[in-house]
């Protein structure tokens, strides 16, 4: 190649061509003065930082590393990768004991589940939660979400040899949360794929995909998680599995971030990585499947698109699965970040912001007033479940519920 | 005595000026500087901005390399939040003669640098972007300076001192008595009004136009004008200097200055009527991104921000290759050398340097003045400088300094709490890349002889980034236009600002910098209207 052919930055910061665009639109910046937005935190920031690593700023932690910055920069540049990068590689600041409890989402599920029944009831308690708030800075309005006193992973475990019968196959990548606080959504996953003609199989030992670590500065053990996952992902793949996914987060942490962020390379297994929803309307738009709904389902839903499957560009393939349900009444709601982003919106200093965030849209789902909200992320559901009346559901959950079987 | 009559004039208001009218203000004479345009445009501002340690003459020049590292200790001590101190690497590459090193090392040493020689492997391990094909390295305590800022502090350190500075002001002829000179005739381009101003001396720091000046007083120093084209990258590829350990040649050196990084130079003669159009020539900025890629790889994919030539003061020897000339001080008695009394020229030496030229300068100029008194440039800091590193100035002041505090720290040491920060419009920002606020920006109007966005961005770095002026010059431009009571004026300053940063980016047109500068043409032309 040339001299100066091509020019590459890392995560492209030098392509910013300074539009701001990102910094409009970031669902921080309108609501919390002390952050300096996307692109004074990334790309402008990235050359202070090169220049002396003291010109890292601590509120960089005010990034929901939502991603937004990224969808709609024109040049390419992974704002939010900057940002992150920059706290893990200058933050200095230790975990607090709270952000450790947030960020180990499996090992604290894998401590709840056997308590499930008790642990449920103490973390709704209100004296509970002012205690959190007093002690742990959780802030209190936030209900912690419920433990599932039997974990997903045991249940198919058990129905690993039905499942096997099956001609066709996809391993699933289920997460934290269908594990150990909503295996429901995992059993509705089953129940969808084998009316598909697949049977389900779980990875050989998946880990926490990672994220919670990364927002809590602890990327290293993160990275452990990466190194373990990509593994026993290769190990799915050089079967000739796909590997499905129902949560947005995990999905795009393990194809985005493991590369981008920590240096983990994903190459062998990126591809066949897929949120469920994609796969199964790749399968019925295409007629190599059908799927029986019943005659009298009826639900007017509105879908809620989570951030980082905005990231993915995926959200197409969610909308227009809950739209091919017959007796659907279908409403898109803006794109607006909901604000919690995941154990952001659990600390206190956060919380606020949080709700100012999420606003536009709670508004928005109260004047559509539908049966019940969509959408493909845990953490989006946590918030907009808190802010407003309604229940929101995974789009496999809704599709699980109208099957006709 | 009259308003217009002083001890001594300076002509040339470039980094050997400001020092010199520093070192004479300090004595305790009444001094006038007179500069054609503003502060560091000559040499001054259009250099690496390396702080030399003397390793680059330690071969060839002991003498100099000697000058070179007296001062630059020097300068970290009285010039602290101009300096960085990066240290740097002689890297020899594997077509290089490796026994130069060894000749290079023994040099330093007698030079009285302090030298070292690596394991190539420490020496990438310390500075990653280095050729990893390296054979040999040599480590020196070179270092980055801020010409702008160091220009800009011995201005105010004069002034402080009661001397008195006419930027804008051309010297257009000599006032003779005898065969004495008296005075100078100067023209105001911005007032365009002509003035005369009186002294017993008058010191010729002119750079490579002292030659033009020489000739208006009606002698003669034979100068040779050497053009250097250099390269700014949009950030800083390495952290400490890299040099190329042979004998000094085209793009040989790396230069790590505040947020960016520079590569130079070349050394083309040049006639003296093109000494103020100097352009980069496609030759050039080839030859800058091929031999700079030698020394840091990355070089040949980093983004390029602008490039830039500046001539250089250099005195006439025998020899036609400009490299070879003495770059060692040259200080003219001319009442010695051709009988003229009244005028000293001052000229040669390095950015490095400057102090001791200034000194040597002032003590003529003292001697003539039967004034005895010592020189003390080398121990009184200059202001806003502590000693003391950025990072101390800031966390001395705030508990948790912006991003905006940290950057304005770094360009004006403690000088930083001259600025207003009182309101919320007093901390935001102008210049998002360089972080400049507006606070800095009013402080720098009121205080620094600011007369448009060029002069603005000598001082504050504003239009500096990235960005080249994208998003800051019509801000700017608009504290300007309430500072100076006048939208026309400011109107026509942004265009001119404009196009001079056009001007940089021009040789290296393409990819990124192509790009922004279209979206910049975008914003001004059809948004603004400008």
């Amino acid at each position: 190649m040339k001299p100066q052919e091509h020019t590459a930055s890392a995560h492209n910061f030098e392509e910013c061509m300074k539009c701001t665009i990102c910094t409009a639109y970031c669902p921080v910046v309108p609501v919390n003065p002390r952050y300096p937005g996307p692109k004074q935190a990334g790309p402008d920031g990235e050359r202070l930082r090169l220049k002396d690593p003291y010109f890292f700023n601590q509120a960089l932690k005010y990034c929901l590393n939502c991603k937004r910055c990224e969808v709609v920069c024109p040049s390419g540049v992974n704002v939010a990768d900057i940002i992150q990068s920059a706290r893990i590689k200058y933050g200095k600041e230790q975990p607090k004991l709270r952000d450790w409890m947030l960020a180990n989402t499996d090992f604290m599920g894998h401590l709840a589940r056997p308590f499930a029944p008790i642990v449920n009831g103490v973390t709704g308690l209100g004296v509970t939660k002012t205690v959190l708030d007093a002690t742990l800075a959780i802030d209190k309005h936030r209900t912690f979400p419920k433990y599932s006193y039997k974990s997903f992973e045991g249940w198919l475990k058990r129905r690993s040899k039905e499942q096997a019968k099956f001609e066709k196959q996809v391993a699933y990548y289920h997460g934290c949360y269908v594990n150990y606080n909503n295996p429901q959504l995992g059993r509705d996953f089953v129940k969808v794929m084998n009316a598909l003609g697949y049977g389900v199989q779980l990875l050989d030992h998946e880990k926490c995909c990672g994220v919670a670590l990364i927002a809590n500065g602890m990327s290293q053990k993160a990275t452990k998680n990466a190194v373990h996952n990509v593994k026993a992902l290769q190990k799915a793949v050089d079967a000739g599995l796909k590997v499905l996914t129902t949560s947005s987060t995990c999905t795009m942490t393990i194809r985005e971030e493991y590369p981008g962020l920590l240096q983990v390379d994903n190459s062998g297994v990126r591809d066949s990585i897929l949120l469920a929803t994609r796969f199964i309307w790749q399968l019925l738009e295409s007629g190599q499947a059908q799927l029986k709904f019943k005659k009298d389902y009826h639900a007017r839903i509105a879908y809620h698109i989570p951030c980082h499957l905005e990231k993915l560009g995926w959200g197409i393939f969610s909308t227009e699965l809950l739209k091919m349900i017959p007796g659907v009444e279908f409403t898109l709601l803006d794109s607006n970040c909901c604000g919690i982003s995941g154990t952001y919106g659990f600390k206190k200093e956060n919380y606020e912001a949080s709700q100012a965030i999420g606003k536009p849209l709670f508004d928005q789902i109260k004047s559509v007033n539908p049966d019940f909200v969509a959408c493909d992320c845990e953490t989006c559901k946590w918030q907009l479940e808190m802010s407003t009346d309604y229940a929101v559901k995974h789009p496999i959950t809704i599709l699980a519920e109208a099957l006709e079987y | 005595m009259k308003n217009n009559e002083y001890d001594v004039i300076i002509v040339g208001g470039g980094i050997t000026g400001a020092g010199t009218a520093r070192d004479c203000a300090m004595r305790g004479l009444r001094v006038l500087l007179v500069e054609r345009y503003d502060i560091a445009t000559g040499a001054t501002g259009r250099n690496h901005g390396l702080l030399h340690s003397g390793a680059r003459y330690a071969v060839t020049d002991q003498e100099s390399a000697n000058e070179c590292i007296r001062e630059n200790m020097i300068l970290r001590r009285i010039a602290s939040h101009c300096v960085d101190e990066t240290d740097g690497f002689f890297i020899t590459l594997p077509e290089d003669d490796l026994n130069y090193q060894t000749k290079f090392f023994e040099s330093c040493l007698s030079a009285g640098i302090h030298a070292e020689i690596m394991d190539p492997k420490e020496a990438l391990r310390m500075e990653p972007s280095i050729n990893p094909d390296i054979i040999g390295a040599v480590k020196v305590p070179d270092g980055s300076v801020d010409p702008f800022r160091l220009c800009a502090a011995n201005m105010l350190d004069a002034k402080l001192h009661g001397a008195q500075v006419l930027l804008y002001s051309e010297v257009t002829g000599f006032i003779k008595d005898g065969d004495r000179i008296v005075g100078i005739k100067t023209f105001n381009h911005q007032t365009h009004k002509t003035g005369e101003y009186y002294a017993n001396i008058t010191v010729n720091a002119a750079g490579i136009w002292g030659h033009h000046i020489a000739e208006l007083a009606g002698v003669n120093i034979d100068m040779v004008p050497a053009k250097g084209a250099l390269l700014i990258f949009a950030h800083r590829v390495n952290g400490i200097v890299i040099n190329r350990c042979r004998k000094p040649s085209n793009a040989d050196i790396l230069v790590p200055g505040d947020t960016v990084c520079i590569i130079g130079t070349t050394s083309t003669k040049i006639p003296f009527d093109k000494c103020d159009t100097v352009t980069v020539t496609p030759d050039e900025v080839n030859l800058l991104i091929e031999e700079g890629a030698k020394l840091a790889p990355a070089l040949a994919s980093t983004r390029i921000l602008r490039a830039f030539a500046g001539v250089r003061p250099l005195v006439a020897a025998d020899s036609n290759d400009s490299r070879n000339i003495s770059r060692g001080i040259v200080c003219l008695d001319h009442e010695k050398r051709e009988g003229l009394k009244g005028f000293i020229s001052i000229t040669g030496g390095k950015l490095t340097t400057y102090r001791l030229m200034a000194e040597m300068a002032t003590d003529l100029v003292c001697e003539k003045l039967s004034v005895n008194k010592p020189c003390e440039t080398a121990n009184a800091p200059l202001p806003g400088s502590d000693g003391k590193s950025f990072r101390e100035v800031a966390q001395k002041i705030w508990d948790n300094p912006t991003t905006g505090q940290k950057a304005a720290a770094g360009r004006l040491g403690t000088g930083v709490t001259n600025i207003p920060a009182a309101s919320s419009l007093d901390q935001s920002l102008i210049c998002e890349c360089e972080q400049v606020s507006v606070g800095e920006i009013n402080s720098a109007i009121e205080r620094w002889d600011v007369n448009g966005l060029r002069d603005l961005r000598r001082r504050t770095r504003v239009g500096m980034g990235p960005c080249q002026g994208e998003l800051c010059s019509c801000r700017a431009a608009g504290l300007l236009a309430k500072a100076h009571g006048c939208t026309d004026r400011a109107r026509a300053d942004l265009q001119r600002f404009m196009t001079e940063r056009w001007k940089g980016m021009y040789p290296i047109g393409w990819g990124d910098a192509l790009r922004e500068a279209e979206y910049t043409q975008w914003i001004y032309k059809h948004v603004l209207g400008v």
